[in-house]
C-alpha cells in the first residue's frame, strides 16, 4: 500500500463516520484517486470525535494532518480539483486538525490515539506509545499495579465511580481460582458512545489495560461483553486481538513474562439491564440477565463464582497511560476526589457533538456552548439531561454545575458515563418523564417487585396526571411511587429511574399542566 | 454393567414432533457441536443459529436445551429474556430504529410516526409482503448524528423520513 510519494488520505471507519457515509467518501476517494493518476493510501481511522464533521476526511501534509468535512461522496471531485491532496484551501477545509479549538482545548489521555492511528496495526499503536504500560507493569509485582491504580485516583467510568484501585485490590486479595477479568462493553445509556468509539478507533489499549488487570489480580482469561448494536467494534476488538496474539501480547506467555492471559469477545443481547454488572456476568454464563443479589461482591463471588475484576472500557482503557506516565501524572488531572479525564459525550439537539475528552471541573455551560455550540436547531436549550437514561434532567439555572462526581451528586444528577444529551425548547418534559418510565419497564429485568411493577404503574399515573385527572392527587402518587423505586429497587435501573421523573417534574412543572397540552399522552 | 447397557429411558416428557426443516436442524445442531464446550454457551449458540437462520425457531428450544444439557425452560427462559432473539422469522430486511433519549431530541418521535404509518405496520411486526421488520432498538451509539436506525446491521444517522424512505426503496429494489 505505503507506495513511495503516495498521498497519506485518512478517512474513518468508526459507526457513526460510515452512518453519514464514510465508505461511499472512501470509495469515491480512491475512484478519482485512480481516474487522475495521484498515489493515495488511504488509511481507515478511528473518529477524531469531532463528530458533526463526519465524514471528516484528513490529508497528511508534510506531516501535519489537514482536515476536510464533512465529505459526502459527491464532494470528492471538487476537493481533487482545489488540490486538497496537498492540503489547499476548499469550502469545506478546516486547516490543521490538532488546531481546531474544539480539539485543541482537549486533554486527550484516554483517547490520546483514537483517530489518529489505524487501529488494526498493532504497529502503530507500537509507534504511538502503545505497550508501554504493559511494560511497566510486567517489571511490578501485582501488589504495585494495584498501588500505582490506587494512588491515580482513577474511579470507574461506567457510571458509578467506585474507585477501580479498591475493587482491584478486593480481587488480587480473593482466595480461588480461576479469576476472570470482565470488560463491561453494554454501553446501553442513550447519550453515551466512548465505548464504541475507543472499541473501534484504538483497541489495543483495551486489551493492553485488561492485561495489566489480568497481571494485577492473578487471572488469566478476560472477557469483554459487547452489545450486539456495535458490530463494527466487534469486528475491531476481534482484529486487535488475533494481532496481540500473534506478537505474544496475549497468549500463554505475555511478551515472555511467563504468565497467561487470553481474551475473547462476547456479544450481548439487546438488553440494558446487561450494562449492570452482576447481570452482565449472569449473561456470560448464559443465562437471563437478572441482576444479583450483592454482597457478595462480584470481586469476591464473581463470574462462574470466582474473583472477578469487572470494569467499564474507558477504565481499563485509562489504565495504561497511568502504568506508562505514572499516578502522579494522571492524578494531577481533575478536581476533588474525581481524578483525571473524562471523556464527554456530547449529544442530542447539539451543533458540534461528538467526544470532548477534558479533565473534571469543566462546566456543563462551558461544555453545550464551547464546545457544543449551542443547539442543532438554533432555538435555545431547555433542558440537559446527563448521564444516560437514568440522569437528571438539568434546567439552565444548574448549567454551571461542574463536571464532578461529587458536584453533580450535590444536585441528585449523576454523571454517569459522561453522557449529555440537550433537548431545544420544543421538548415536552413531561413524555420525557413517561418515557422514563416506559423505558424502565421495557428494561426491567423483573427480578424485584419495585422496578417490574412500578415502572408500569408510574406510566399510568403519569397518564392520569397529564391527563387532569385528580392532578394533586395524581402528583402525590407519582411521587411517593418514586421513592418505592429509589429506596426498595435491586439495583440502579429501578433505583434511578425516578431521577430524570422527579427532576422533571421539579423543574418543569408547566409541562405537567393539562389538558392544554395533551400531544404526548397517548405517547 | 451390563444391566447398564441394556437399560430403556424413558424421558420424563416425550419429545414433541418438530417443525424444524433438515437444514434448520442442522444449523442448530453444527452451531451447539461448534460451541457447546464455552463456558456460558448459551448465548455465543443463540447468536450463531439467530445469524445461520435469521431467527430462533421455537423447535430450536428443546433441541439446543438437549445439546447444551439444559431444561427447556432454560433455554426458553433466556431466548424470550434478550429483545435481540427474534422467536419468528423477520422479513427480509430488519429496520431497527432508536427511540432512545438523544435521538428524541432531534425528532425521533415523528421520524417514527412515518416508519411505522408508512410500512402499516407496528413494532415487531412484519408488513404483508415479507420484506421489512421493524423493531425499537434503545440506542445505536451514535448520539450526536441522531435520528438513527440500523437497516440490516448498516447504521445510518442524521435520518429524516425523506431520506428512510430513500434508505426503504432502495432496499425494496435490491430484494
Amino acid at each position: 500500500m505505503s507506495a513511495a510519494g503516495a498521498v497519506r488520505v485518512f478517512v474513518p471507519r468508526d459507526a457513526a463516520a460510515l452512518g453519514m457515509g464514510a465508505d461511499q467518501t472512501a470509495r469515491a476517494i480512491l475512484a478519482e484517486a485512480k481516474h487522475r493518476g495521484i498515489g493515495v493510501e488511504l488509511i481507515r481511522n478511528g473518529s477524531r470525535g469531532l463528530l458533526w464533521l463526519e465524514p471528516l476526511v484528513e490529508v497528511d501534509v508534510a506531516g501535519t494532518r489537514m482536515a476536510y468535512g464533512p465529505v459526502n461522496a459527491h464532494d470528492v471531485p471538487g476537493l481533487f480539483d482545489a488540490g486538497f491532496t496537498s492540503g489547499k484551501a476548499h469550502a469545506l477545509a478546516h486547516g490543521a486538525t490538532e488546531q481546531i479549538p474544539y480539539f485543541k482545548k482537549q486533554e486527550r489521555l484516554t483517547f490520546a490515539r483514537v483517530g489518529l492511528t489505524d487501529p488494526r496495526s498493532l504497529g502503530d499503536y507500537l509507534a504511538h506509545g502503545g505497550y508501554r504500560g504493559l511494560k511497566a507493569a510486567l517489571a511490578l509485582e501485582p501488589g504495585d499495579i494495584v498501588a500505582a491504580v490506587t494512588a491515580s485516583g482513577l474511579r470507574g467510568r461506567g457510571g458509578a465511580a467506585f474507585p477501580a484501585g479498591i475493587k482491584w485490590k478486593t480481587v488480587l486479595g480473593a482466595p480461588g481460582a480461576p479469576k476472570y477479568v470482565v470488560c463491561n462493553a453494554d454501553e446501553g445509556d442513550s447519550g453515551t458512545f466512548s465505548d464504541r468509539m475507543l472499541m473501534e478507533g484504538d483497541p489495543f489499549v483495551l486489551i493492553e489495560g485488561m492485561t495489566i488487570a489480568g497481571l494485577a489480580v492473578g487471572a488469566t482469561q478476560g472477557y469483554i461483553y459487547l452489545r450486539w448494536e456495535y458490530p463494527q467494534a466487534k469486528v475491531a476488538l476481534q482484529a486487535a486481538i488475533a494481532a496481540a496474539r500473534a506478537a505474544e501480547y496475549l497468549g500463554p506467555d505475555v511478551q515472555g513474562s511467563g504468565k497467561a492471559f487470553e481474551l475473547e469477545v462476547r456479544m450481548g443481547a439487546g438488553a440494558y439491564i446487561c450494562g449492570e454488572e452482576t447481570s452482565l456476568l449472569e449473561s456470560l454464563e448464559g443465562k437471563r440477565g437478572q441482576v444479583r443479589f450483592k454482597p457478595p461482591l462480584p470481586a469476591v463471588e464473581g463470574l462462574f463464582g470466582k474473583p472477578t475484576v469487572i470494569n467499564n472500557v474507558i477504565t481499563f482503557a485509562s489504565v495504561p497511560v497511568i502504568l506508562d506516565r505514572g499516578a502522579e501524572f494522571y492524578q494531577h488531572f481533575g478536581m476533588g476526589r474525581s481524578r483525571g479525564t473524562l471523556p464527554m459525550q456530547l449529544a442530542g439537539n447539539i451543533k458540534h457533538g461528538g467526544l470532548v475528552e477534558v479533565a473534571f471541573g469543566v462546566t456543563l455551560r462551558e461544555i453545550l456552548y464551547d464546545y457544543g455550540g449551542g443547539s442543532f436547531s438554533g432555538r435555545p436549550i431547555r433542558a440537559v439531561q446527563v448521564g444516560g437514561p437514568l440522569g437528571s434532567y438539568l434546567p439552565e439555572s444548574q448549567f454551571d454545575t461542574p463536571l464532578d462526581y461529587e458536584a453533580f451528586a450535590a444536585i441528585k444528577g449523576m454523571l454517569g458515563h459522561g453522557g449529555i444529551v440537550a433537548f431545544d425548547d420544543s421538548v415536552d418534559m413531561a413524555a420525557q418523564a413517561r418515557y422514563a418510565m416506559e423505558f424502565c419497564a421495557i428494561e426491567s429485568c423483573g427480578k424485584c417487585t419495585p422496578c417490574r411493577i412500578g415502572s408500569t404503574r408510574g406510566v399510568e399515573v403519569i397518564d392520569r396526571l397529564l391527563a387532569g385527572d385528580n392532578a394533586a392527587k395524581q402528583e402525590a402518587v407519582l411521587r411517593d411511587l418514586c421513592e418505592t423505586l429509589t429506596y426498595g429497587s435491586l439495583c440502579a435501573l429501578g433505583g434511578l429511574t425516578p431521577y430524570p421523573v422527579i427532576s422533571a417534574l421539579n423543574h418543569f412543572p408547566e409541562d405537567f399542566v393539562k389538558p392544554l397540552r395533551t400531544s404526548s399522552a397517548a405517547g | 454393567m451390563s444391566k447398564q447397557a441394556t437399560r430403556r429411558v424413558i424421558p420424563i416428557q416425550v419429545e414433541r414432533p418438530s417443525t424444524l426443516t433438515e437444514i434448520e436442524r442442522a444449523a442448530v445442531l453444527d452451531a451447539c457441536a461448534r460451541l457447546k464446550e464455552l463456558p456460558g454457551a448459551l448465548l455465543p449458540v443463540l447468536h450463531a443459529v439467530q445469524e445461520a437462520l435469521t431467527f430462533v425457531p421455537k423447535d430450536a428450544v428443546p433441541l439446543i436445551a438437549r445439546e447444551l444439557n439444559l431444561s427447556i425452560a432454560e433455554v426458553h427462559g433466556v431466548v424470550t429474556f434478550y429483545h435481540y432473539f427474534l422467536q419468528e422469522r423477520p422479513g427480509r430486511s430488519l429496520v431497527h430504529v432508536c427511540r432512545a433519549e438523544a435521538c428524541q431530541a432531534l425528532g425521533s418521535v415523528a421520524l417514527e410516526a412515518h416508519v411505522k404509518s408508512s410500512l402499516g405496520i407496528d413494532y415487531h411486526g412484519t408488513t404483508s409482503d415479507g420484506a421489512i421488520t421493524l423493531e425499537p432498538v434503545y440506542c445505536l451509539g451514535n448520539c450526536a448524528l441522531g435520528p438513527s436506525m440500523m437497516i440490516d446491521q448498516q447504521l445510518h444517522g442524521r435520518v429524516t423520513p425523506e431520506r428512510f424512505d430513500a434508505l426503504l426503496a432502495s432496499r425494496r429494489d435490491r430484494a
